[in-house]
């Protein structure tokens, strides 16, 4: 009975004590983080959303880079109806379905990743092009199915691949299922080695965890965009693990290009030319008729490799005689929309 | 000033049962695939094998103790096993990094994985890791390029393959060498995106909510097998692995042999395919047509119409 007042002082000392920091105002989004010069939007399309002052590098989204990889020549989407599905019924602060569904009306995306044709200086190819907006542009099966997938289409249409990563890794909602999606990127990846087509690879930031450890490590030629942060585990989870004190360039563009990790460091706006310089040097007109090892191996067996994986309405009904009273649910309801003529591209 | 006598003490009691965490199978598998005295991979390796010869070195620039890689006598014939070994006292945990490889360690696995190519002899990885080593030297080494090849390099060998999951499988670490023509998972092991740890800092903001964490994932062998991802669950011996090691390797033998018995009868040209085709087939998604009433129906805001 008595300690109640003694409780009220000390709540209300520690209340005197404890003046929180008056909040940062948050910068807008036109407003460059480093050197806080504003800019208006025209300014930002125009300049890629690289501030002119600094040089810092504004997050963008899938389509402005499409728009400016493209130089306005005009890119097509596909395969826009590919959505998540919930194998694990994941909860973790909030549901799974419930962080998707509002990711995709914040971005406008249906996930992670846009898939597009295009053409860059005139030249003919594939991009995927990572969001990083949309769950941490996180690598979902969407994510490892559509870049797998577009790896299918560069092959059929015998055009190099664009590959533009910015992501946290690996989506942890979806488990193991998500580990696998690296192994999936790396299939599709091998697949362009043996159609002997180049992979082009642009790492945004941030490029970490399972996507750095997958395809984004493997591309022919490998870029980055300046202060990106590239790397397997993140300072945050090294400086906890190790209790090592980092510099503070650690795992940025420019380390990783001192260690040897990128081919070079370009800017976002000397981007489309720097590819487009690739893509023409690596121009081979015979190769068209070559016949890619996946097409041997389909002659041996009678269908294609790519076709064979294209549109796979995966769903895995196993039963499990080891763990008896275990209910059995199918993994993914994917609807073939390739049977229903018409509707795609 | 509490209305009744006791009532505090009853209040806590009754708070305490409450918050009693519920019996959790997979927390159970997790800590029986962490078990210290669970069979690692030279226990496997001096039971299954009659001669061993072990390789150090990735011939660039280290060695790394968390991963094992030679070749030994399997069945009278030839066989590459790289495996991931933890320790078991504390010293020799600090030795083998608890089993965390780092670029030197792939770099040596792939070094076995070109031997296998080179003399045409069978592979086997057998997977027991918290993950790849998060270390800043380890990063500056290229960590993240070290796994992708590693993984592009079991995706390419033209060698039957085989992949068991003996212990605690977490992350990238254990995926470097876990693409092989089969998959298999012991009974009581667990592989997963991340360690439950990990996942709870990640989602949960919050190391300590790991038994969350893990009912979330569900990393046992059940769920692997469930989504496609283990071709088959070894048994372990009643109560787990670490009561019996002897056993646990009679089980794993006969599985790696039956597997190997197998891929062995099918030519290189189809095996490479259906490695590929399995990984290539791992996953879930729902695809619509755009336009789709059932899409429009669940909420689902279609994404614009292709630029033209």
């Amino acid at each position: 009975m008595s300690n109640k007042p003694i409780q009220v002082t000390v709540d209300r000392l520690k209340r005197i004590a404890h003046i929180p920091d008056r909040p940062k105002k948050p910068l807008d989004p036109t407003t460059c983080p480093k050197c806080e010069s504003h800019f208006r939007d025209e300014e930002m399309v125009a300049n890629a959303r690289v501030c002119t002052n600094c040089g810092h590098h504004f997050p963008i989204t899938a389509r402005a880079r499409l728009d400016h990889l493209s130089g306005g020549s005009g890119w097509r989407e596909i395969w826009t109806e590919l959505r998540a599905s919930d194998p694990l019924q994941f909860v973790d602060l909030e549901p799974y379905p419930d962080r998707a569904r509002k990711a995709e009306q914040k971005t406008g995306l249906g996930e992670a990743v846009v898939v597009a044709e295009l053409e860059v200086e005139g030249q003919p190819c594939v991009a995927a092009v990572m969001d990083f907006a949309f769950m941490g542009g996180s690598m979902g099966s969407v994510v490892g199915e559509k870049i797998a997938r577009a790896c299918d289409r560069s092959i059929e249409l015998g055009v190099p691949l664009i590959a533009v990563s910015a992501s946290g890794g690996a989506r942890m909602q979806e488990g193991v299922l998500a580990l696998m999606q690296m192994a999936k990127t790396v299939v599709g990846f091998e697949e362009m080695a043996d159609a002997r087509l180049p992979v082009i690879v642009v790492l945004a930031h941030p490029t970490t965890g399972g996507v750095w450890a997958s395809f984004a490590a493997l591309g022919d030629f490998t870029y980055a965009e300046p202060g990106a942060l590239i790397s397997f585990s993140g300072p945050r989870v090294i400086e906890q693990t190790t209790r090592e004190k980092l510099p503070p360039d650690f795992g940025l563009a420019e380390s990783q290009l001192k260690n040897g990790q990128i081919d070079d460091i370009v800017d976002r706006r000397d981007l489309p030319q720097r590819i487009g310089r690739v893509l023409r040097i690596c121009e081979r007109p015979d190769l068209a008729q070559a016949p890619t090892l996946a097409q041997h191996l389909s002659e041996a067996s009678g269908d294609r490799m790519g076709k064979v994986a294209e549109g796979i309405a995966h769903t895995v009904t196993h039963t499990i005689p080891r763990f008896p009273g275990k209910v059995v649910k199918k993994v993914g309801q994917a609807v073939d929309a390739r049977r229903k003529k018409g509707t795609v591209e | 000033m509490s209305s009744r006598p006791g009532g505090r003490f009853v209040r806590r009691i009754t708070e305490r049962l409450h918050h009693a965490p519920a019996p959790s199978e997979a927390w159970d598998a997790i800590q029986l695939a962490r078990h210290q005295d669970r069979p690692y991979p030279l226990d496997y390796i001096s039971r299954i094998c009659t001669e061993f010869e072990e390789l150090h070195g990735d011939r660039y620039n280290g060695e790394d103790p968390a991963i094992v890689a030679g070749i030994g006598r399997f069945n009278d014939h030839p066989l590459v096993i790289i495996g991931e070994q933890k320790g078991r006292d504390t010293q020799e945990r600090t030795f083998r990094n608890f089993g965390m490889p780092s670029p030197e360690g792939y770099r040596k696995a792939m070094r076995a994985m070109d031997l296998a190519v080179k003399l045409r002899v069978p592979l086997l990885t057998l997977i027991d890791t918290p993950g790849a080593f998060p270390g800043s030297g380890a990063e500056e080494r290229g960590q993240g390029g070290a796994i992708a090849r590693s993984i592009a390099a079991m995706v390419r060998i033209p060698v039957p393959t085989v992949a068991v999951i003996i212990g605690e499988g977490s992350s990238g670490g254990a995926l470097a060498i876990g693409v092989a023509d089969r998959v298999l998972i012991l009974e009581n092991a667990t592989y997963s995106v991340i360690s439950p740890e990990g996942g709870a800092a990640i989602l949960w903001r919050d190391a300590a909510k790991a038994r969350l964490a893990a009912d979330a994932f569900n990393p046992t062998a059940a769920t692997c097998y469930r989504f496609g991802i283990v071709d088959s669950v070894v048994p372990e011996p009643a109560g787990g692995a670490h009561l019996d090691h002897d056993e646990a390797a009679r089980h794993l033998g006969q599985y790696v042999e039956r597997q190997f018995r197998e891929l062995s009868a099918l030519p290189d040209a189809d095996r490479l395919r259906q490695r590929r085709l399995r990984f290539r087939r791992l996953g879930a998604h729902r695809e619509y047509a755009i336009g789709d009433p059932a899409a429009v129906a669940s909420g689902r805001v279609e994404s614009g119409a292709p630029k033209p």
